[in-house]
């Protein structure tokens, strides 16, 4: 007499349990299939190759009619199951109950639908079943469709890539900062985010979505959180996947995220078995296939009576998307004793990031070339010794005992019409037809091309072409790398930022070859520095990569605490700000009260929870943040000029105030001081600030590049103007050739020493075009650069950071 | 013995960045990195006593803001030619939260 077994889910793992159970105990088993999709067992995971139109509904059925047929299973589909009776030991379905002996719940899961406003309307979908599938393959058929997809994760890009290609215009919402964060580092989310725009989806990642817009009941779009507004004719949600356990839940079951199962498959009721997405055992949750093949398995054993048990192993995760191609499997994180490989292949754009721990390798990332894949995963899998193949393992199994990569390689990816001199436009063909002309030196390639014959930043890669181009007979100067991060200079990496349009860390990382996975506490700032200068308004600032004081936005001292310093434009200050700054000293306990150099007040010895506060006082006081941590524009020293002085010339305090106005908050390589002296007494010392104006009858006599610390040198005369708006003007496209062209943490001489005073003079001075350009490109960007910081960090998302994570003062005493 | 003792969530620390909590021993810097690893240690620089938490997070490192002190989050112990090491102390994360074993809090007092 056959026991009566009933499957609740007709999905991948239930399929697979019944193979198992009708291969090894035939005849045994009286099966009742309920599933609540009106079809029976089909490979869900083939659902993107049918979306992409790669595949058919047909081609990706596992189990049709006749297969239930000839193993005698009664098909309840589009029936659903109402509960579970485990005292009458019935499943009471739609239309009617069945008895039973056996249950195997595989309910699977249900997906996520954030509760954005407009989530219900029409035409906002998730991405689960073939009904969806087929609802997003229709789309593709209205001409001009447009469709957004909120998750940057396996499901969501899988349903973008196949809605493009179905001819829809897609773009991807995704709230972390790289695709895939669960799966992939962010070099590789980096370039899956690149080839996806290469294919014409767009990707936006940190967007916070707000509001799902709709007219008339249906999806019209999606408001971002920041105002941006994108319209669409459909919207997916692919957000993630929770356990579906409504029913064990109503049975009585023991749930937590998802059925809790034993090593055996057995819910907390030993009749009753569960597998799938729709079960936690020890803790985890499942959802790729791999693991629930292996549960498939064993609990059609423990039906059986054998014993058996299911152990989780590491799974690894391909993306299912044409010309995108990645894997991970592992762990891939950081740790003591363990140990990155990483190989950057520029040219193919190809990222492969090995960890090991001990003789084991225990992680992988891939991209762009995932042919090892399998092996990389079969060494985690078997725990393999990799010791004797350490040296060479990250090229694979083909290639043991292969060359190191090429410290070139970046150069030589570079197309010819890769713009390598940015003062001269001289691109990589040219220089390259330069050499093969017969130019050997790198002074000949100057003389024939310009190359590198002005400014001179970018003669590390014009030396690089004349080495790929000479082969041997070029030997490259020995240069100092930007950090042990990389071989390339500071001057390499700023050239290819701008030449290849690197717009993001992980972006410059992965094309200039960075060994490490996230770089050090040198390039970071650094990085952070040139990308916020090259892209303004493109790039977000990170907070992570800056020193501590200009991420607190006041200067550490010894003790731990900080110094706060408001603005005093020009130095000229009011009795009400004064006694707002005595106010603040007084309530904040400041221990110190300091007259800086630089004419303004210094409030010493602040503790860090109270900054938040001070802060706010001193805004509503009117005053903001000096910046005097930042490598940045600090202060415009003046003298009191013609207001009072009896040799006053022009109105010195005026145009300090101008300046100090117009210039505040740029970043700057390194920090930037400026003086405006009323005559040539020079009362404001400006013979030794980065940029220095005295005031003559006529006129104004711009001084550049001094300085009085470390190092004592006077300033240069770079010209002399006849009005304050010239000042204005000369300065700004003095300070953005110094922004773009020196080295991080490079005052402003040492670059001129770089650079020589005759570029200085040729781009701000003599050539009133490069002049405009320069100042219109400063002005650019300080509007996105005047945001005063001490506002910013007084709203209460900010606030929490300043203060602990947590008192455990009284706990721990207990 | 331990005491798993909630102490906020992962999200309320930046990534590679950190937080502190007080506790009657001083102050423990907590640590997330950009694998989403939090790991607890004492907020004190073996060299000069500077707040490891404001320092610049870099793989399973954090350098020191004072004067440039590398030291491993997971050991504790200072990198490259300098010497030194700070106490660590046992965290782990559970549903996003942060759970930290206090338990050694206390045998730190009574050692």
């Amino acid at each position: 007499m056959p026991k009566n077994l009933i499957v609740i889910g007709a999905g991948m793992a239930s399929g697979r349990m019944l193979e198992h159970l009708f291969e090894t105990q035939p005849g045994v088993w009286n099966v009742t299939l309920f599933n609540a999709e009106p079809r029976g067992n089909y490979n869900r995971l083939m659902l993107s190759p049918v979306l992409a139109g790669d595949k058919t509904y047909a081609e990706i059925v596992t189990h049709d009619a006749n297969w239930y047929e000839s193993h005698g299973v009664t098909c309840r589909f589009g029936e659903k199951v109402l509960r579970i009776d485990r005292e009458a030991q019935v499943v009471v379905g739609e239309n009617g109950a069945v008895p039973y002996d056996r249950i195997v719940i595989a309910t699977g899961s249900n997906p996520f639908m954030i509760p954005l406003p407009g989530h219900d309307l029409d035409g906002v979908i998730p991405y689960r079943d073939l009904d969806d599938t087929e609802t997003m393959m229709s789309l593709g058929a209205r001409p001009g469709a447009r469709a957004i997809v909120i998750g940057g994760g396996l499901l969501g890009l899988e349903a973008a890539a196949g809605m493009k290609a179905q001819g829809v215009d897609v773009t991807v919402i995704h709230v972390m900062g790289h695709l895939m964060e669960r799966q992939l580092d962010e070099a590789a989310g980096y370039l899956l985010k690149k080839s996806l725009e290469e294919k014409d989806i767009n990707v936006l990642t940190s967007a916070n979505s707000q509001e799902i817009l709709g007219t008339d009941g249906r999806v019209s779009g999606l408001r971002l959180d920041d105002g941006t507004e994108l319209p669409c004719d459909l919207l997916v949600m692919a957000v993630g996947i929770r356990p579906n356990v409504a029913l064990a839940q109503e049975a009585g079951l023991a749930v937590g995220r998802g059925i809790h199962v034993d090593d055996a498959m057995i819910t907390s009721d030993a009749n009753i078995l569960a597998l799938g997405e729709c079960v936690e055992h020890q803790g985890a949750v499942f959802g790729l296939v791999a693991p629930l093949y292996d549960q498939a398995k064993v609990a059609a054993e423990t039906l059986g009576g054998r014993p058996a048990a299911f152990t989780p192993k590491e799974v690894a995760t391909k993306l299912k998307v044409t010309g995108c191609d990645l894997f991970s499997a592992g762990d891939f994180a950081e740790g003591e004793g363990r140990e990155d490989i990483v190989f950057r292949d520029p040219a193919r754009g190809v990222y492969k990031r090995l960890v090991l721990e001990g003789s084991r390798l225990i992680g992988a990332v891939m991209y762009g070339d995932t042919g090892d894949g399998t092996w990389f995963h079969g060494l985690i899998k078997d725990h393999s010794d990799v010791s004797d193949m350490r040296d060479t393992l990250i090229f694979g199994p083909a290639f043991q005992g292969g060359a190191p990569s090429d410290p070139l390689a970046a150069v030589a990816a570079l197309p010819g019409d890769a713009e390598i001199c940015g003062c001269n436009g001289i691109c990589k063909s040219t220089i390259v037809d330069a050499i093969n002309g017969g130019a050997t030196t790198l002074s000949d390639v100057r003389a024939q091309t310009k190359a590198s014959a002005s400014c001179g930043t970018c003669t590390g890669l014009v030396e690089q072409v004349m080495a790929l181009t000479l082969g041997d007979g070029f030997e490259v100067q020995t240069v100092k790398p930007m950090c042990p991060c990389t071989p390339l200079t500071h001057m390499d990496v700023r050239r290819l930022i701008k030449s290849r349009a690197l717009k993001s860390m992980a972006a410059v990382m992965q094309e200039c070859g960075w060994t490490t996975s996230c770089g050090c506490a040198s390039c970071r700032p650094a990085l952070n520095y040139y990308l916020l200068c090259d892209w303004p308004g493109e790039y977000q600032d990170d907070d992570q990569s800056r020193f501590v004081n200009e991420r607190m936005h006041s200067n550490i001292q010894k003790d731990g605490t900080y110094s706060v310093v408001p603005r005093m434009w020009g130095g000229i200050t009011t009795p009400d700000e004064l006694r707002a700054i005595a106010d603040a000293a007084d309530k904040y306990a400041v221990q110190t009260v300091k007259v800086t150099g630089g004419q303004r007040i210094d409030l010493l010895g602040v503790r860090k929870q109270d900054l938040p506060d001070i802060w706010a006082d001193l805004n509503a006081a009117g005053m903001v943040s000096g910046q005097a941590y930042a490598k940045g524009l600090r202060t415009v020293k003046t003298c009191v000029g013609s207001d009072h002085c009896r040799f006053g010339t022009q109105d010195s305090t005026g145009l300090g105030i101008r300046m100090e106005k117009a210039l505040w908050g740029a970043w700057t390589p390194a920090k930037v001081k400026m003086a405006v002296s009323g005559c040539p007494r020079n009362c404001a010392e400006s013979t030794c600030k980065d940029v220095g104006v005295i005031c003559v009858d006529s006129g104004y006599v711009l001084h550049i590049g001094g300085a009085a610390g470390l190092h004592i040198q006077g300033t240069e005369v770079m010209c002399t103007v006849r009005t304050e708006d010239e000042v204005l003007e000369y300065t700004a496209a003095v300070v953005q050739l110094y922004r773009e062209e020196a080295a991080y943490l490079e005052r402003m001489y040492k670059w001129m020493d770089n650079v020589g005073l005759d570029h200085i003079v040729e781009r701000v001075v003599t050539d009133a075009d490069s002049r405009r350009a320069l100042a219109d490109r400063f002005y650019y960007a300080q509007k996105f650069m005047q945001q005063d910081p001490w506002a910013e960090r007084t709203k209460p998302a900010y606030r929490a950071l300043y203060a602990p994570l947590a008192d455990l003062t009284l706990e721990a005493a207990e | 013995m331990t005491d798993w003792t909630d102490i906020g969530a992962l999200e309320d620390i930046p990534e590679r960045g950190a937080r502190i909590i007080k506790t009657h021993i001083g102050c423990i810097a907590i640590f997330r990195t950009a694998e989403n690893e939090v790991f607890a240690i004492d907020d004190a620089c073996p060299h000069k006593g500077g707040p490891l938490s404001e320092g610049i997070v870099h793989g399973r490192s954090v350098t020191c803001p004072l004067h440039n002190m590398v030291l491993r989050l997971d050991t504790g112990l200072a990198q490259g030619a300098d010497s030194g090491a700070v106490n660590t102390y046992a965290t782990r994360i559970e549903s996003g939260r942060i759970l930290l074993d206090t338990a050694q809090l206390r045998r730190e007092r009574v050692a």
